[in-house]
């Protein structure tokens, strides 16, 4: 079978890759971009861990077929900070120790993210219902909410700093 | 002595040093090391859970495209070699058979051959190709199956060893070991109760459920060096498992430990790396083996599904006066339950003068199990702290004041043999009654459950290094690796001992040759082992760099004194001017060379640790459905080097708990097929599952440790069985005995109530 050309940007990079029809999002990420930030945890939608966002919209990159990404907008974790800017997400992660091995946290920085930007104050339970999609078996979630409720905060903070 | 002790730097909670790492998606696992030229494996699986090998035809998938080799388990040979470790070890022979079988497959998963090409794709459909010949047997998947009269027998060779039960034929049999614990006189015991409660408990076989899939790279060299490239929680252990069961010395074998996606005590066998070594010696290539999820479930882990019949008997005012108990815990296919730990871990947290309990290690066809924290405990305990809630509700007595009543203290005979030293169990009972959860009103349809859990620890052996450069930063190598922020705690301890601050000291984890040999990240050893190694070399260090400051002086290493980073003149010293940690270090290369403090230790013993949990459970009388509404863990920790992921392992092990208790259970269909492998059907808690888990660490310092640390990672998930089945006995009236408390089974029980 002849391979598919496609044309994308990821993380901001404009560039192109081949792929085989069959190939997700997912294995071309890691295997053709090295890009292996997004992790697999399942490879049936269930775990979160390879969490990006496509045209602004989180998706689990183990269920999108590379070849629909052909000139759309592909963020991983790896686009998640500015420079040496992290994002607050990342940040308060750190803060509140909410990872432990760390396997989940690069899906959890591309949905919490996601959710952040959606919507700037989220209630423990909107946070705790958006990241159900993607799980941690090392931390009981606790410092996770918290952190990202923090981040959330921080995030309002430095906007209306800005504002006023 | 430790109560006494003042800290700087311990206590604090800084950010882990690998953790930028990890929240820019920078950090390597296991599947993210690649080579030129690597070759993807696949692995060939019974469809079967019992059946004899009679051919293996791999003749066709070797000569298709791309495919560079095919192995099978002639190309693992058999051994009798244990590994040994701490007081246990690793039966080789069986992890040889597990990796790839020999004779027979024991479960379904169970792996038959290998395969190594170009491409995943092409690895995948040469492993289809495999053709495998199979005499289908009769499975055994349960316990009460596997000792059943004529039941088919696993393993012909296998003989009951331990302390047989009398008059049971020792072989053939499914029983690989059993083993008494007793103490007193129980009839008489039993006889001078004036209650007595009984019942029988079993819990489901549950998986660890590690996020990250088993992973790794290994390259066969043509001189016959090895190196791996691995996701576990030992690489030693990795390196001198594959080397006895692949018969090669391990000094031929290097293993670099990858960053670890969770273990929880599943990765700590072998499962790929061996394999992955004879594929690569064969084709000539580095090859890469990953798990799928569905092969994690299948193949890896679990732990034991279990049965416990237990009594106790007790006095009108509480005294705990008589235990016995029957524990049968299956092993999976081959022999290592966990069965012997549950029953010395059943009723470790009480005074009970007079006990009798025996211990069944039941193979059956499932996979092998493997640790998982705190292995053995929470199920044995679950039986124990279901049947306490029974008595303090029928003696109408507060469950803590009936627990802190019968618990064991500093001084009291552990029901394993040895005395306890300072435990805190106590401490953890006060803090709970002390706690406003303990107190606080309960909703509609709500109960509260308390439970506490012990567990051991582990000591074992470990190595460490630290290392001062010349600008005054350090460096600590250590052999463990981080499965959840050990590096920023060795830190930690170095800042203690040099007075370096701790961003200025960089841990790191070393590869098999480049530090000495480190028992596993496992038994919750590494903050209290591995950290005591750090401890000492970094005291080697500072001893090291006085000697220096004597140099500079110009005056002798007693005259010298230490005080936070600072050499300072003692008496004999005259007036000299204080020389900081910079100082001294700017002058090594002047004062004798570089300074590197090294210890290995092995403690034969840790400090054991007990907690508690409170839980309150809301059910929906209608659908069975029930909800964790709030939660709080209390435990005596010792001394806890960086609290935020102490609280993290508190937090962690409860939620995993919670999930056993509650969702978590492998599913098996009559012929022995696993019917959900995969995170849709093996329903693990998720983030809108859960409340937040408030914790409280209790410190009673651990007089082993010389900061009073006590292991942290495993005790947490003992309680949480018994603190949410008491809670669902509070909200309903109804004592569950059999986990999980899914909703169909809460439901029939209230029908029938
Ligand atoms: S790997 Fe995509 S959701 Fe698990
Ligand atoms: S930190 Fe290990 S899975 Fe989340």
């Amino acid at each position: 079978m002849p391979k598919l050309h496609v044309q994308t940007s990821v993380n901001g990079d404009t560039l192109d890759f081949l792929c085989e029809p069959a190939e997700t999002l997912l294995d071309v990420l890691r295997n053709r971009l090295n890009l292996t930030g997004s992790k697999e945890g399942c490879a049936t939608g269930d775990c979160g861990a390879c969490s990006v966002l496509l045209n602004d919209r989180l998706v689990a990159s183990c269920l999108v077929l590379a070849a629909e990404v052909d000139d759309q907008r592909v963020l991983t974790v790896e686009g998640v900070a500015r420079g040496d800017a992290l994002h607050p997400v990342q940040q308060q992660l750190l803060e509140h120790a909410g990872l432990q091995c760390g396997i989940c946290t690069p899906g959890i920085v591309v949905a919490a993210k996601s959710l952040l930007d959606h919507n700037p104050n989220p209630t423990e339970t909107e946070v705790r219902f958006w990241l159900a999609g993607n799980l941690c078996r090392c931390t009981g979630y606790d410092k996770i909410i918290r952190a990202v409720l923090d981040a959330a905060a921080t995030m309002r903070d430095d906007r209306s700093r800005v504002s006023a | 002595m430790s109560g006494e002790q003042r800290f700087k730097y311990v206590g604090t909670r800084p950010i882990r040093h690998d953790g930028l790492d990890k929240v820019t998606g920078r950090a390597n696992y296991g599947a993210d090391f690649t080579l030129p030229g690597l070759l993807h494996g696949h692995i060939v699986r019974s469809p079967h859970a019992h059946a004899r090998i009679l051919a293996i035809d791999t003749s066709a998938a070797a000569g298709m495209p791309g495919v560079m080799a095919v192995i099978t388990g002639d190309d693992i040979p058999k051994t009798t070699a244990r590994l040994m470790m701490g007081e246990g070890g690793f039966d080789l022979g069986d992890m040889g058979d597990n990796l790839l079988a020999h004779d027979k497959v024991l479960y379904q998963g169970h792996a038959v051959a290998a395969v190594a090409a170009t491409s995943p794709e092409l690895a995948r459909a040469a492993a289809e190709a495999v053709a495998v010949h199979y005499e289908v047997l009769t499975p055994v998947m349960t316990i009460d199956q596997a000792l059943a009269a004529g039941a088919p027998i696993l393993h012909d060779g296998l003989t009951t060893k331990g302390q047989p039960a009398a008059g049971v034929p020792t072989s053939p049999t499914n029983v690989a070991m059993r083993m008494e614990l007793k103490r007193g006189d129980v009839d008489k015991g039993f006889a001078e109760s004036d209650i007595v409660v009984e019942r029988t408990f079993t819990t489901p076989m549950v998986h660890q459920g590690y996020i990250e899939p088993h992973a790794c790279v290994a390259r066969h060299g043509e001189d016959g060096q090895i190196v791996v490239w691995t996701s576990t929680q030992g690489h030693f252990n990795v390196r001198d498992c594959s080397a006895g069961i692949l018969g090669i010395d391990a000094a031929k074998i290097k293993v670099i430990p990858s960053e670890i996606g969770g273990g929880f005590g599943g990765k700590i066998p072998v499962y790929l790396e061996p394999v992955a070594i004879a594929l690569s010696r064969k084709a000539h290539r580095p090859v890469k083996l990953v798990m799928s999820r569905e092969d994690v479930f299948r193949a890896s882990g679990p732990t034991s599904g279990t049965k416990v019949r237990m009594k106790l008997g007790a006095k009108q005012d509480g005294t705990l006066v008589a235990a016995s108990a029957s524990l049968y815990y299956e092993a999976g296919a081959y022999k290592g339950s966990p069965a012997g730990a549950g029953a010395m871990c059943a009723i470790a947290a009480y005074r009970i003068p007079n006990f009798f309990i025996e211990a069944y290690d039941i193979v059956v066809n499932r996979p092998k199990v493997a640790a998982y924290r705190a292995p053995g405990s929470p199920s044995s305990t679950f039986a124990t702290e279901s049947l306490i809630d029974e008595i303090a509700r029928r003696l109408n007595m507060d469950a803590l004041d009936l627990r802190l009543k019968n618990a064991a203290t500093e001084g009291d005979q552990a029901p394993y043999g040895p005395k306890f030293g300072p435990i805190g169990l106590r401490e953890v009972l006060a803090a709970a009654k002390a706690h406003p959860h303990w107190t606080a009103p309960l909703g509609a349809n709500q109960g509260r459950g308390v439970a506490v859990g012990f567990w051991f620890n582990a000591g074992m052996n470990s190595s460490a290094t630290v290392s001062v450069n010349t600008d005054g930063s350090a460096t600590v190598v250590a052999g463990n690796p981080d499965i959840g922020g050990t590096r920023v705690a060795q830190a930690l301890m170095v800042s203690e001992e040099l007075g370096v601050p701790v961003e200025r000291v960089r841990p790191s984890v070393a590869d098999t040759d480049s530090i000495g040999f480190s028992d596993l990240t496992g038994g919750s050893r590494v903050c209290y082992a591995t950290g005591m190694a750090v401890i000492e070399a970094a005291r080697d260090a500072r001893e090291q760099l006085k000697a220096r400051a004597a140099k500079m002086w110009g005056t002798d290493a007693a005259h010298v004194g230490w005080d936070d980073g600072t050499a300072i003149p003692l008496n004999g010293a005259g007036d000299r001017t204080p020389l900081t940690v910079n100082e001294i270090a700017a002058k090594l290369a002047h004062t004798g060379g570089p300074v590197i403090g090294r210890a290995t230790v092995n403690p034969p013993m840790a400090g054991p640790g007990f907690g508690l949990n409170i839980c309150d459970l809301e059910v929906d009388k209608e659908t069975g459905v029930s909800r964790v509404v709030r939660y709080t863990c209390i435990q005596d920790v010792g001394k806890a080097i960086h609290p935020s992921y102490v609280e993290g392992q508190m937090q962690g092990g409860a939620s995993q708990g919670i999930g056993w208790a509650l969702n978590e259970e492998y599913i098996y269909d009559r012929e022995g097929h696993l019917e959900n492998p995969g995170f849709l059907d093996y329903r693990m808690p998720v983030a809108s599952d859960l409340p937040m888990i408030d914790t409280v660490l209790v410190e009673v310092p651990n007089p082993l440790h010389p900061y009073g640390v006590r292991g942290v990672g495993e005790v947490p998930i003992v309680p949480p069985l018994a603190a949410v089945a008491n809670a669902m006995r509070d909200a309903t009236g109804v004592r569950f005995t059999d986990l999980p408390l899914s909703p169909p089974r809460v439901l029939e029980a209230l029908a029938t109530d």
